[in-house]
């Protein structure tokens, strides 16, 4: 076919390569950076492509599509991968069928995650393949090459990627197709194989040790692992965006550009190090490729010299190759500036968040604001304990707000209350969860509730989609990802068939009802739910003529600005609202809390001119 | 032409990754390498965000080296501040001038620092600092969501692509309805670029 040009991220790149390699089935959890891979995937109509529940459920339904003989594509955040770690251990014994590809898209730098994972140790942990591009191109290139090897050794591949691989756009030559004779599904009965009672696990496990010494043979000629040579002074050994960093840092040594990474080519690194003065490991995150070719016997430095933490750029790997002894003294780098001390712009709750009424309330229930402190009173004890969650309005954690107190990982807001409420802490402890959330890992906490008699208050924050990964639909919404119309799970009927007898439901955007509901469920010493109610403005975009504040009624009292909204600002000895940011009438959180009336619609004010 | 590494820095909501998806079409369709990433975090959220464009011969990594921008495209001005030592020696600060104060301004906690400030720290760079009315232009044209196409209007001024690849690349991305009010705005950019003597 024709070769054609696209510009195209590394997710977008991901979903071409998978559907040209005859991906019959995609499974997918939204979370950043993998989100965009399934989305693009969803749009081909001859793929089935679903957002599960979570990534577990992802996993097992790519296995299951892989037993039955169709291409399956599971793609995940890195931990989204422990979440999935029992059924992809499980894939990893039994093998496949037909090929099942595993994303992980890792994010080194921790831009929207809550660790720094490494999850190229699953590869050796699971002891199945690893193949990192280093850009879209290979992105593209090295799906079919995962499914091709999937299938040639009765194994799931780990691909993984990372932050900078994912959301980068680079130029993709598009030469190929989606073949047309896919393979069509057809399971054949194997009970030695895909049931794993001890006595048939016991004989695949021997399985996986012969697959590994097969791989790391086929590693040794596999094309993506591609000697370049230069300079013989130094040899770099790296994979993924890093080696897109070390060619600019490093313009004149010979690389080893791996694009399997688990397992090693054993005989290649031999010969390139034999080839070279000196060889260091240029890569993201932890020594993965350092330490395993040092338990090869092969001399090899780079974490002595380039951090274990945080994304790498250009500038990092250059002081490393200074420390390392590889690159002239700093000195002849560009001095720092001097940059005044500038305020930081954290993310916030948008204008119009839904979330923003709970948290104020909460915020002023657990006398979290420190503007209290401005008025002049004393700062007091806080009280509530309040146990978060994954999402958006893990936000609220910022001032003014400061209403949460702990985020670990998906669904662990119900377990960390009912653990501390067990452990006797004095006082009401409130979970506040996510619907899509709640709906991802949270409902067996509600059971463990139930059964065990706790006492906790659970805030289900619905606001009918997956907001903070961009929109996705999830089970409650009843829209599928290919866009379909489908059944909507209902959370006040699911947590009632649980076994909760107090369930509330109450409106995002009346504070009034808010607070009541709060005081009555944290009151209530048995197990109670409220679930608050109320679109995403960001994406449904219902605006309406802006609020403003009447500057002769505003006494400047300051409890607006308590509520965190971007559209309010002070300036000096004014308070104003952005009428470019305001959502007006679908919100009007800061005109119900006004102690002076001060807040009002634009058109109202006389002279009323947008600020 | 020599390399062209452009830092696209702004706050999340002003358009800034549609301007740099466009800018990097358009330097693929010019016949350039081009990659270009967005370090956005949480970038809807109301957060800090940057992208890179990069366009040369070939390209190797996505992300601009730390002193090294030919071209700096600040949506905000505080932001321009901040991403200021991503500019090489003698490259162009374009600036709109426009204050979103963060909640901590507003909250009184920290300062918003003023145009002069703002300058003075970009001089230890460079003298090409250039302040352009993009928000009022936006404004005037009756929708705020147009400065992102005012903005590349400016920068298109420094750029070696040709004006019809432009609109060809704006109309591929932008809906057929705002098509116009979106090309009038990046013809005002260019206007208001080399009202401010940019180049």
């Amino acid at each position: 076919m024709a070769k054609i040009k696209r510009l195209l991220s590394g997710n977008e790149a991901l979903a071409l390569g998978a559907y040209h390699a005859g991906v019959m089935v995609a499974a997918a959890y939204p979370g950043t950076p993998s989100t965009e891979i399934l989305e693009a995937v969803a749009k081909f109509d001859d793929i089935y492509a679903e957002w599960s529940t979570n990534e577990k459920v992802a996993m097992e339904l790519g296995l299951g599509a892989a037993y039955a003989g169709v291409r399956s594509l599971v793609s995940l955040k890195q931990v989204g991968l422990n979440v999935a770690s029992d059924p992809f251990m499980a894939a990893a014994i039994t093998g496949i069928n037909a090929g099942m590809v595993v994303i992980s898209a890792d994010d080194p730098g921790i831009h929207s995650t809550q660790n720094e994972q490494d999850n190229r140790h699953y590869a050796k942990f699971a002891k199945v393949p690893m193949l990192e591009p280093s850009d879209s191109q290979e992105a593209y290139d090295f799906m079919t090459y995962a499914f091709d090897i999937s299938e040639k050794f009765d194994t799931p591949v780990l691909l993984r990627t990372t932050t900078r691989i994912s959301h980068s756009k680079s130029v993709v030559e598009v030469n190929r197709s989606r073949e047309i004779n896919v393979r069509q599904s057809g399971f054949r009965h194997d009970l030695e194989k895909y049931v794993m009672l001890p006595v048939y696990a016991r004989l695949r496990a021997p399985l996986m040790e012969d697959r590994l010494v097969k791989l790391a043979a086929y590693a040794e000629s596999f094309p993506l692992n591609r000697i370049l040579r230069g300079g013989r002074h130094l040899g770099v050994v790296t994979s993924g965006v890093a080696y897109q960093y070390a060619r600019e840092v490093f313009p004149d040594a010979s690389f080893l550009k791996l694009g399997m990474t688990y397992p090693l080519p054993q005989n290649l690194l031999r010969q390139f190090a034999s080839e070279v003065d000196r060889m260091i490991a240029v890569e993201e995150l932890t020594p993965f490729l350092q330490e395993n070719i040092r338990a090869m016997g092969i001399e090899i430095s780079g974490k002595e010299f380039i951090p274990s933490v945080g994304e790498l750029n250009q500038r990092i790997i250059e002081g490393g190759g200074f420390r390392a002894g590889l690159l002239p003294a700093p000195s002849a780098r560009q001095k720092e500036d001097i940059v005044p001390e500038l305020p930081g712009r954290p993310p916030t709750l948008c204008p119009g968040c839904p979330h923003t009424g709970t948290f104020f309330v909460l915020s002023t229930m657990g006398q979290r604001s420190k503007l209290l402190d401005s008025r002049g009173k004393a700062e007091k004890e806080l009280k509530l304990i309040i146990t978060g969650d994954i999402g958006c309005y893990t936000l609220a954690t910022y001032p003014p707000l400061r209403a949460m107190d702990t985020t670990a990982c998906m669904g662990a807001s119900i377990g960390q209350a009912l653990g501390m409420e067990k452990a006797g802490v004095g006082g009401k402890v409130v979970a506040v969860i996510g619907d899509s959330t709640f709906l991802h890992s949270g409902i067996t906490g509600v059971v463990d509730g139930v059964y065990n008699k706790a006492g906790i208050t659970i805030i289900i924050l619905d606001n009918g989609t997956t907001a903070m990964t961009g929109h996705q639909d999830h089970p409650g919404t009843g829209i599928s990802a290919q866009g379909k119309k489908t059944k909507a799970v209902e959370l006040e009927r699911l947590v009632r068939g649980i076994g909760v007898e107090d369930v509330k439901v109450v409106d995002a955007f009346n504070v009034k009802a808010l607070r009541t509901a709060v005081r009555s469920s944290i009151d209530n010493p048995e197990l109670s739910i409220i679930i608050v109610r109320g679109a995403c403005p960001v994406r449904v975009r219902a605006r309406s003529e802006p609020m403003a504040v009447d500057a002769e009624k505003c006494d400047l009292c300051g409890t607006c600005l308590k509520i965190g909204c971007p559209a309010i600002q002070k300036e000096g000895e004014e308070v104003y609202i952005d009428a470019t940011l305001c959502v007006g009438d679908a919100c009007t959180i800061c005109q119900q809390l006004c102690p002076d009336r001060a807040i009002t619609a634009l058109s109202s004010l006389a002279g009323g001119k947008p600020k | 032409m020599k390399k062209q590494d452009i830092l696209m820095v702004g706050v999340g909501g002003q358009g800034t990754i549609l301007a740099s998806d466009i800018l990097s079409e358009a330097a693929l369709a010019a016949g350039y390498d081009v990659k270009k990433t967005d370090t956005l975090g949480m970038a809807q959220r109301g957060g800090s965000v940057v992208s890179h464009v990069r366009i040369a011969e070939q390209v190797w990594s996505p992300l601009i080296k730390e002193g090294e921008a030919d071209i700096m495209l600040a949506f905000e001005k505080l932001e321009a501040a901040r991403w200021g030592r991503y500019l090489r020696t003698g490259g162009a600060a374009i600036i709109n001038n426009h204050a979103m104060p963060p909640l901590s301004v507003s909250l009184g906690t920290h300062r918003y620092p003023d145009n002069e400030e703002i300058r003075d720290t970009l001089k230890q760079r460079t003298e090409r600092i250039y302040f352009v009315e993009g928000t009022r232009t936006a404004i005037e044209l009756g929708d705020i969501r147009v400065l992102n196409m005012v903005m590349l209007g400016c920068a298109s001024l420094l750029l070696p692509i040709d004006v019809h690849i432009w609109k060809e690349c704006m109309s591929q991305r932008i809906p057929s309805k705002i098509l116009k009010v979106n090309f009038t705005a990046f013809d005002l950019g260019k206007r208001e670029a080399s009202h401010v003597n940019l180049g």
